[in-house]
């Protein structure tokens, strides 16, 4: 019969290993360099840097304090600003629950944006039962807020700003320096925070450029290990929050608990090879996406990419294939570790919540892939991709009954559809 | 999620892809066409049965949704060729969740092809009946 009833083979190119990692966005490998530094402290150096009586404790520790500087430095800070986490999962939601615990006597009233990611906007909604006002800003369609627009919502009662600096999904990076600058202009009390997790190292980002008080980030976004974070926290002029893990009164008093040692040099490490490549690795990284960008679009029609490609992450492409449901094209790139914005993929069968803030129609939002280009990727795995998705696109295109419509000029809007 | 054996051969190798509607031979009075589902769901399937004599003597569909509606309705359409009219109105969506081993998250993939069946079978009798 025709192609569309078989399935795809494309030689894989020499140089090139499947499966081929392109969601970067979801976490990234542990760059050699990292493991490195850290395999002493598992062995070796073992000591508790809260030990200060034995040369195993003042080991770890310098170790830790010489992490924190690393850290500190590509945020801008300094070392002493620096809580060091579980991760920006636990870094937002102490940013947001510790700001609003300290100041609810201020005020009760919180900004954020509906596309966050979901470890501030679901601590925002505890907040929200407990009693605090949230106010979820829409972003505009290409993902972008305006500092007007924020300005526009504070409240005399407004205790805390949160905004992420660049976007997961669609990697759409806010003008934060704009937005930091306008809500201090507007209530210098208010609380700044942002979740930098996926701007770090990628895009450059300064604390005090950006005016924040709060900044969250963890290292597996960055080539450092899995489970370590920190939330910046600004000391002049000083801001103070409550903690919401009490024990032996670690990170001064903001989060208790042993460190972990090896990953805090890790972590360490990844931010100073990021100081060190940022630039460098933006050229490269972005010159790849564009290559996946151009590829795809010159082999395929009707394509859209959600969110400003402007205002974006060097190696985020978030892009619908009209008429190509997003599960079953992941299907097909079986190979490739990408995600997408379909319901099918999610557990709660609802669209990208990010899309849809964009104003992105479910039916395009469906057909969402995101496709995250990072550190490790090459040239002949980008052409490998093109190839694969091209090639899959058109096939399930000669599947799909919306395809067919489309190409006979019927106005799919036209048609009584049966939602179910 | 991994998918069963029979899902991804149906996935890659579906059968009975395509429309009447290009096939010059055809008589349109045969055919009868079931589309359900909506795009804003992630899911429509075209499914269309050639009826001769009262059987279902061949099947076409085309499918946008994930790999386990595809295969559900690739799978429908092999199913209903050679029966009556009415036994295909018996089938149900759970034959097709066990011959594909669909996990609960698909189960919605399989009603949609036994809808999709029941609304083939309904335009060709209301085609018939005018
Ligand atoms: C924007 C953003 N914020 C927060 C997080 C959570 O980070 P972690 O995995 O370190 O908890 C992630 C990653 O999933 C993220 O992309
Ligand atoms: S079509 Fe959405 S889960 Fe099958």
């Amino acid at each position: 019969m025709t192609a569309a009833t078989k399935p795809i083979e494309i030689p894989v190119p020499t140089g090139v290993k499947l499966p081929i990692f392109l969601d970067n966005h979801s976490t990234t490998a542990v760059d050699p360099r990292v493991v490195e530094t850290m395999i002493p402290f598992f062995t070796e150096h073992y000591g508790n840097a809260a030990s200060r009586n034995h040369v195993f404790g003042w080991t770890a520790e310098a170790a830790v304090e010489n992490a924190r500087g690393q850290i500190a430095a590509l945020l801008g800070g300094d070392a002493k600003e620096i809580v060091l986490t579980s991760g920006a999962t636990e870094s937002n939601n102490l940013a947001i629950k510790g700001a609003a615990s300290f100041l609810k006597k201020q005020g009760n009233h919180i900004i954020t944006v509906e596309t966050e990611h979901k470890s501030v906007l679901d601590t925002c909604k505890r907040l929200q039962r407990e009693g605090f006002e949230i106010t979820y800003l829409r972003p505009a369609k290409d993902g972008l807020v305006t500092p007007e627009q924020v300005v526009e919502a504070m409240t005399d009662k407004t205790i805390l700003v949160s905004i992420m600096v660049a976007n997961n999904e669609i990697g759409v990076v806010q003008p934060i320096e704009a937005i930091g600058a306008a809500v201090k202009a507007r209530n210098p009390k208010a609380l700044f925070h942002t979740d930098a997790v996926q701007a770090f190292g990628k895009v450059p980002f300064d604390v005090e450029k950006a005016k924040v008080d709060l900044a969250a980030v963890s290292a597996h976004k960055l080539y450092g290990p899995k489970g370590i974070g920190a939330l910046w926290v600004r000391r002049k002029p000083r801001v103070r929050i409550d903690p919401i893990i009490d024990g032996g009164g670690h990170e001064r008093g903001m989060r208790s608990g042993t460190l972990p040692v090896p990953l805090i040099v890790g972590f360490g490490k990844a931010a100073a090879l990021a100081m060190d490549e940022m630039a460098a690795e933006t050229l490269r990284v972005r010159a790849l996406r564009d290559r996946l960008y151009r590829g795809i679009t010159s082999r395929l029609t009707e394509t859209y990419v959600n969110g400003s490609l402007e205002c974006r992450l060097p190696g985020n492409l978030n892009i619908s294939f009209a008429f190509v449901e997003g599960e079953s094209l992941l299907m097909a790139l079986k190979d490739i570790a990408v995600s997408s914005g379909s319901a099918c993929t999610s557990a709660s069968l609802e669209p990208s919540y990010v899309l849809r803030a964009l104003g992105v129609g479910d039916e395009l939002a469906h057909t969402s892939i995101r496709f995250g280009i990072g550190r490790f990727n090459t040239e002949a795995e980008v052409d490998y991709v093109i190839e694969l998705v091209a090639r899959s696109v058109e096939r399930l295109r000669s599947l799909s009954p919306l395809w067919e419509m489309h190409q006979d000029g019927i106005d799919l809007n036209s048609i009584q559809w049966t939602p179910h | 999620m991994a998918y069963s054996d029979k899902v991804i051969d149906h996935y890659e190798n579906p059968r009975n892809v395509g429309t009447f509607k290009t096939e010059t031979d055809i008589d349109a009075g045969e055919v009868g066409t079931g589309l359900v589902g909506a795009p804003a769901c992630g899911d429509v399937m075209r499914l269309e049965i050639r009826v001769v004599d009262g059987t279902i003597a061949d099947a076409r569909f085309k499918t946008f949704g994930c790999g386990s509606a595809i295969a559900s309705s690739s799978l429908a359409t092999e199913m209903i060729k050679g029966m009556t009219l009415d036994q295909a109105a018996q089938i149900k969506n759970t034959q097709i969740v066990e011959e594909l081993n669909l996990p609960p998250v698909k189960i919605h993939c399989s009603v949609l092809a036994e809808d999709a069946i029941k609304a083939a079978i309904e335009d060709y009798k209301k085609k018939r009946s005018k």
